[in-house]
């Protein structure tokens, strides 16, 4: 039926499937609406910058521009990310630029070039150039959104706030950037009215702060804004005055002294954000500074403590009481057990709870075990997201949690002592975790810690069906444990192991199992440079990489022997060939 | 570092005897503890390991402080883990601010014990702070007049300048000047 339509009804039908997978699937039905997707395509994700060449996707998607809610996209691989790698993702630029052109001569009835206007990266290395590259190409660049990466600095910032005369976005997330200056603020040209999102907060060096709250005022679109810890309470107050419509908001330092007229100040200033839903920062916050935020707890959907080592106990206690719509909280362990009862009896609409260690190189007088977890599964049924790092947990309270919230999505739990058991019956916690695949039927992402036998991995392969991406450590008695995954989880996507059992038998047993997978990353295990070889060898459309960090020195040999333990392996589809960014020390096979 | 700490304890309040023949170098709390606040894990990202180290951590003598330093465990990003690293270091320098209270003086002064390098900084910064506060008499912290106490982390009042410099920063929480009593000899 659909072959009687005109190609612009279908463009136009293919126009409300907004998911990638959406996407490609109807892209595999016939050559026809291959043709027309791939025309009409805006936004691209290219989950491993490795697995394609960037020509390739400009070649297939001339269209491509990015967009709000899915920008082009790209992500290195979690730590093979070689040191000295040249920013692979940013070549996607160039192509796109040279698309953009062949677009518009190619016709094809789809208008002419579209120019880069969003990019999303995690994970990369990214330079000062190639962000001077992007903005000079792309003047109408909207956003740009960085997670983890690093290799620039404030000159790269600079460049966008300079050239990209519509920026609406520059969301920068826990990246290491290079502080060359406050100068970046001020490159901001008075013309630019269009910001609705600045997001800062990980930049560690001062800001001219004059600068910025020049751009606030003139930015009337500005929703979310998340500022550094140079940002004193009395910036904070002046800028909020002149933004009160924001909805998310990162505090900055946010110390102030409680009895002085500044602290007043911010409370007035705080009370007209009547939209203000979620909030972060708070790096310098002692308790007492707290109740500013009361009028505006009963809003919050969201809430960030979890850089706020300063906000302990009963303090925490007391501003989570104010907090009753939470849909999402991330908070250090310092919050407690009897914390976390306050917020299963509080937080009834929490979808997502992220507990972080405080302290991580020692033991730390307050933390979290089974319980607190145990209590917010008895409080929040709208539980889904889970990140919980704790110092002990039992089999009991994972049956409990299993079954109070069947509703899981990701749950990843680390039990900071590895291979720790269950300390009340000193048994591994496969039923624990068996309990939550079994009655999580929707669950995509799970990371498991603990003392664990290859009987988790059997239930993980018998009930995880929908299961995507798997994190595992230390865990695990033999080969069986990573075949009952490979075998049994026919969704999985990523798989990461670290310091398992797992051999050459586990790793050659389902070879063709990695095509349908995204990746494979295993280190420390017992997988030796035979095993990898031959993997490459049976698999060429897979790109088996071995890293390998030690001192060269000890390395004099050549080829060191097949039985050699390899001491990390990154194994992941491409149709882009081996690599050309890779440093010395990793080998590809 | 053992020059300086033979060196401060040397110069004590009224006290010239040199401390460092009688002492015991078993690792003194104030050495000790900077080291172990130092001691870092190489920056990794999510996932490290390069050791084979789950055979280490089946060792029963393994004790904890070096369990917990697995390379790349936690698996918390290498921003996080380096923020933290930087604010627990800020957080140490901060917790050496102490309170100095003279008597007779209405206004506290603070100070940090860490901006100075051992007694004799430490006599002359209190010297220069506490002389625009004249109670009546002389106002020189004096050796004759004043002693120069400190309240230690069990709340005991005790005589500055007792204990090597660096075990002094981490017990010390709160200065106190005392008039009309002399440090006993």
């Amino acid at each position: 039926m659909m072959t009687y339509f005109p190609e612009e009804v279908v463009e136009h039908i293919f126009g409300f499937l907004t998911a990638h997978c959406d996407r490609n699937a109807a892209s595999l039905v016939c050559r026809a609406w291959y043709h027309v997707e791939r025309m009409s395509r805006r936004r691209v994700f290219v989950g491993n910058c490795y697995a394609v060449r960037p020509e390739r996707v400009a070649a297939r998607f001339p269209a491509v521009r990015g967009s709000p809610t899915s920008p082009i996209s790209t992500s290195s691989p979690p730590t093979g990310r070689p040191r000295r790698a040249l920013d692979r993702g940013l070549r996607l630029l160039p192509a796109a630029a040279a698309a953009g052109g062949r677009g518009g001569r190619a016709g094809g009835g789809c208008g002419g070039g579209a120019p880069l206007e969003e990019l999303r990266m995690k994970r990369m290395v990214v330079s000062d150039e190639c962000l001077e590259t992007l903005a000079r190409s792309f003047p109408n660049f909207r956003a740009l959104v960085l997670i983890s990466c690093e290799g620039f600095s404030t000159h790269g910032l600079a460049a966008v706030a300079t050239h990209c005369r519509h920026l609406r976005e520059i969301d920068l997330q826990e990246n290491e950037i290079e502080d060359r200056g406050p100068q970046w603020l001020s490159c901001f040209p008075e013309s630019c009215t269009s910001l609705v999102s600045l997001n800062f907060a990980c930049l560690k060096g001062e800001i001219n702060v004059a600068a910025l709250e020049r751009l606030v005022s003139r930015c009337p679109n500005l929703r979310s804004l998340r500022l550094n810890r140079a940002v004193s309470v009395e910036a904070l107050s002046r800028i909020l005055m002149k933004a009160p419509q924001l909805v998310d908001l990162g505090t900055g330092s946010f110390w102030v002294d409680h009895r002085s007229e500044a602290f007043h100040r911010l409370i007035s200033a705080i009370e007209r954000c009547k939209s203000l839903r979620s909030l972060s920062g708070f790096w310098d916050a002692s308790p007492l500074c707290l109740p500013a935020i009361y009028p505006i707890c009963s809003n919050l959907t969201g809430l960030n403590l979890s850089y706020a080592p300063a906000i302990q106990g009963s303090d925490l206690i007391k501003l989570i009481r104010h907090c009753w719509k939470l849909q999402r909280l991330w908070v250090l362990d310092c919050i407690g057990d009897k914390g976390l009862a306050i917020v299963a009896s509080t937080c009834k609409e929490l979808q997502e709870l992220r507990v972080f260690p405080s302290d991580i190189y020692g033991a730390g007088s307050a933390t979290v075990t089974e319980e607190g977890l145990v209590a917010v599964s008895f409080g929040c049924p709208k539980l889904h997201s889970l990140l919980y790092f704790c110092h002990q947990m039992t089999n009991a309270a994972l049956i409990t949690v299993a079954n109070n919230c069947p509703n899981f999505t990701r749950f990843r739990l680390c039990i900071l002592e590895p291979k720790k058991p269950d300390p009340l019956t000193n048994q591994p916690l496969d039923e624990g975790f068996g309990a939550i695949v079994r009655s999580s039927k929707g669950l995509r992402r799970l990371s498991l810690s603990g003392l664990l036998t290859d009987q988790v991995f059997m239930y993980i392969g018998m009930y995880a069906k929908k299961l995507e991406m798997l994190s595992i450590a230390f865990a695990g008695d033999s080969d069986k444990g990573m075949l009952y995954v490979l075998n049994g989880c026919k969704n999985l996507r990523k798989l990461e192991i670290r310091d398992c059992p797992f051999g050459d038998g586990a790793l050659l047993e389902n070879v063709a199992k990695y095509e349908t997978m995204r990746s494979l990353w295993m280190s420390s295990c017992d997988v030796t440079l035979g095993g990898c070889r031959a993997l490459a060898a049976k698999m060429p459309m897979l790109n088996v990489e071995v890293i390998n960090e030690r001192d060269e020195s000890e390395e004099s040999e050549e080829s060191p022997s097949d039985f050699h333990k390899v001491e990390k392996m990154y194994v992941y589809r491409t149709i882009a060939g081996p690599r050309d960014d890779a440093p010395d020390f990793v080998w590809i096979l | 570092m053992t020059k300086n700490m033979e060196k401060e304890a040397a110069l004590r309040f009224g006290d010239g005897e040199n401390f460092a023949a009688t002492e015991l170098r078993l690792g003194l709390p104030g050495t000790r503890e900077r080291e172990t606040a130092t001691k870092v894990l190489p920056t990794g990202s999510k996932e490290g390991g390069t050791k084979r180290t789950a055979t280490e951590i089946e060792s029963n003598d393994f004790d904890r402080e070096a369990k917990t330093q697995v390379v790349g465990w936690p698996p918390i990003r290498s921003y996080r883990r380096n923020t933290f690293r930087s604010m627990k270091r800020d957080e140490e320098k901060a917790g050496t601010y102490v309170k100095v209270s003279m008597d007779g003086a209405p206004i506290l002064r603070k100070i940090d014990l860490e901006a100075y390098k051992g007694y004799k900084e430490l006599r002359e910064a209190l010297e220069d702070m506490f002389k625009c506060f004249p109670s009546g008499e002389s106002v020189r912290v004096d050796a004759r007049e004043y002693a120069v106490t400190y309240e230690d982390k069990d709340g005991d009042l005790m005589l500055v300048g007792d204990v090597p410099w660096e075990m002094f920063i981490t017990s010390c929480k709160r200065l106190r000047i005392l008039r009309g009593l002399a440090p006993s000899t």
